[in-house]
């Protein structure tokens, strides 16, 4: 694995290029621009708002800003992760050429879609932190846990990315099953929803490795605590896994991509 | 450093023929098929075959070896192992030094990106450092030719643009192992050439360059050495001419008589003095034999030949009938035979003979043999073109000018 990593290091300067050239090329061709990055996870915020408006009239309890700042906080990196995802599911197939006929390490694709996705995180996070100075959430010193969060999310992505993307190389249909995954997902992840909401067995939904990041972002930004250790360092560990798995995987197929494409 | 620049060793690459489980949707009936009823897993697995069959061969650093063969004879699998895209299924290989490769030149480009992006873009893809890009910029862009439309999204490029502007940016990424495979098509007859100095140049810089080319006369150019690959298989590693002269008795099996036809050409032959011959020295006189045998009574006919260069251009055409001769008859089972004496004022190159047989007066042709030969021509004289004219300097002189013209 370390020759490997040592050949990655070698070709970042093409790592950069691919993000830059799948940045530039998603924003030249859209009439929206930057109003992209942020469309996704808008749409995601007004709909926690709603599920969020439904939960309270049937509990008799009001609904506080603190809660819709829980959701926005929430939805901008669940958007992150389904855009990532869904990116690297073709990120190989959608470069044929490219894996045909040139060498190169060819998990600079999958990595390249997710970077280009977490500039699209950055977009609508600074339209989040607008939305939060606005509502004057406050901050604390556990914002510090932000960076580690989202790092470790983006070492989720990137793992997981690599799996799918060799998976869809080698069989079509993986990316209609992603896409399922990818819809129904948010439903068993913390994003309307607090983890508090399910009592007891709410914990449960924590085996899910997302949700104890997500969790952790809405604490330290909203509630201004610590997130539980003990569960990010659960997801750290799977995210850590996901990421040498994917790329020992990645590398074990890559001579095999050219003649399977 | 050894002095050895490649070699590979006993090496063999098997494929699969056919379509193989592309999703999972098939693949999972037959795998649970193949547990519970013993099945095999389908057809695919034993429709194999080898497109490389124990290939040793070793080039030296500063050489420049030609690889020549058919269709399918492996050329492009060959180079795909060597430039670590595809993994051999046995056998070594060794390169040592950066390799690059000129293979489908603008493979890096996105259509929606300026010239100038893309320039970076695919650079970086072949393995340049963006301050090498950086400092090779203005020559990648003079070479191209087309500065003014530098940024402009290479879409809107029409395919020669396209295809200068990858080719120049590949051919600036100066490694130390060059392999080229069949890029000279790209571009007009200018652009070519400046390929092809190109190319020389890079040899010339102490390069290790695998050529790869249908173009016999650029291999031979280029090439002082060349491998003839056939089925997966050496059969030859020499001189290039004497390649080349094997390559082009690979091709020259003349089709068998088509039943249908109510007369056809039933032999050709190209001989020199002695026999038998594909190779000529240009100027050298050569004969071509023509039989031809009817199934039913015809009438009026005349047999064409012409040459052709490796671009299809007709270069050359005659015919009994424009040489004088009256149009013949034959009854069925009949034969007619006939000696074209040519002399082959051709250049460097080689060329294709086609026979016909044709009716003028209806306007129909019988039979075609296309190619029914291939020639091969060599020269001693430098000349470059079509023809030959047989150029001789005859007269060489240079005037002192006055001195104040002279600012070279």
């Amino acid at each position: 694995m370390r020759v490997e990593l040592e050949e990655l290091y070698k070709y970042r300067e093409l790592l950069y290029m691919i993000t830059y050239r799948d940045i530039k090329v998603r924003y030249k061709q859209s009439i929206m621009g930057f109003f992209w990055a942020i469309l996704m996870p808008i749409l995601i915020v007004m709909s926690g708002v709603v599920v969020r408006y439904a939960y309270a009239m049937v509990s008799h309890a009001p609904l506080k800003t603190a809660d819709i700042a829980s959701v926005a906080i929430k939805s901008v990196p669940w958007a992150f992760i389904v855009s990532s995802i869904r990116f690297t599911c073709n990120s190989l197939t959608g470069n044929r050429d490219l894996v045909v006929k040139i060498y190169f390490p060819k998990e600079i694709f999958p990595m390249a879609a997710v970077l280009a996705c977490l500039f699209d995180f950055f977009v609508a996070s600074s339209a989040l932190l607008i939305f939060l100075v606005l509502i004057k959430i406050g901050w604390s010193i556990y914002l510090l846990w932000v960076p580690v969060l989202v790092a470790t999310t983006v070492l989720f992505c990137i793992g997981i990315g690599m799996i799918v993307s060799a998976a869809s190389l080698f069989f079509r249909d993986v990316k209609y099953i992603v896409e399922v995954f990818l819809t129904f997902g948010i439903f068993f992840t913390p994003v309307f929803y607090d983890m508090r909401m399910l009592g007891d067995r709410g914990k449960w939904l924590m085996l899910n490795p997302v949700a104890p990041l997500l969790d952790g972002l809405s604490t330290c930004i909203a509630r201004h605590q610590s997130p539980d250790v003990h569960w990010f360092l659960y997801s750290l560990v799977f995210s850590l896994t996901s990421f040498s798995v994917g790329f020992v995987l990645f590398k074990h197929l890559e001579p095999a991509f050219a003649e399977s494409i | 450093m050894s002095d050895v620049a490649l070699r590979m060793e006993h090496l063999y690459k098997k494929f699969r023929k056919g379509e193989t489980y592309n999703s999972l949707r098939d693949l999972l009936p037959a795998m649970t098929g193949k547990m519970f009823r013993g099945q095999e897993l389908d057809a695919t697995v034993r429709r194999e075959f080898w497109a490389l069959q124990d290939i040793s061969f070793e080039v030296k650093r500063g050489e420049a070896l030609g690889i020549i063969g058919r269709n399918g004879a492996g050329k492009s699998t060959a180079l795909k192992i060597l430039s670590r895209i595809m993994r051999p299924t046995k056998g070594r290989m060794v390169v040592n030094g950066r390799l690059s490769a000129l293979i489908e030149v603008t493979a890096g480009f996105h259509p929606d990106l300026t010239g100038m992006e893309n320039i970076f873009l695919h650079g970086t893809i072949l393995g340049m450092s963006k301050r090498e890009i950086q400092s090779k910029l203005d020559q990648i862009i003079a070479f191209s030719g087309i500065e003014e439309f530098i940024d402009t999204p290479v879409k809107r490029y029409s395919s020669g643009m396209y295809a200068r502007l990858g080719f120049s940016v590949a051919a600036h990424v100066d490694p130390e192992v060059l392999v080229v495979d069949e890029v000279l098509s790209v571009g007009d007859f200018v652009f070519q050439q400046r390929c092809m100095d190109r190319i020389r140049s890079v040899i010339k810089s102490g390069t290790t360059v695998l050529f790869v080319s249908h173009n016999l006369k650029a291999v031979t150019e280029i090439c002082p050495r060349a491998m003839l690959l056939d089925h997966g298989k050496v059969l030859m590693i020499d001189d290039t001419d004497a390649v080349a002269r094997k390559y082009l008795s690979l091709g020259a099996m003349p089709d068998t008589a088509d039943e249908e036809k109510p007369v056809y050409i039933s032999k050709v032959r190209v001989r020199d003095r002695d026999g038998e011959q594909s190779t000529f020295e240009s100027g050298e006189k050569a004969w071509v034999d023509i039989e031809v045998t009817a199934r039913e009574a015809i009438d009026k006919l005349a047999v064409v030949i012409w040459f052709k260069d490796e671009s299809e251009y007709i270069i050359f055409h005659t015919s009994t009938e424009r040489l004088g001769f009256a149009p013949f008859c034959l009854q069925p089972g009949g034969t007619y035979r006939c000696t074209f004496e040519l002399t082959l004022n051709i250049a460097h190159g080689t060329f294709h003979l086609v026979t016909e047989i044709h009716r003028y007066d209806i306007q129909k042709g019988y039979d075609r043999q296309d190619p029914a030969s291939t020639i091969f021509i060599g020269s001693t004289t430098a000349v470059g073109g079509a023809v030959n004219c047989f150029p001789r300097l005859v007269e060489s002189e240079t005037a002192v000018p006055p001195t104040q013209y002279c600012e070279v």
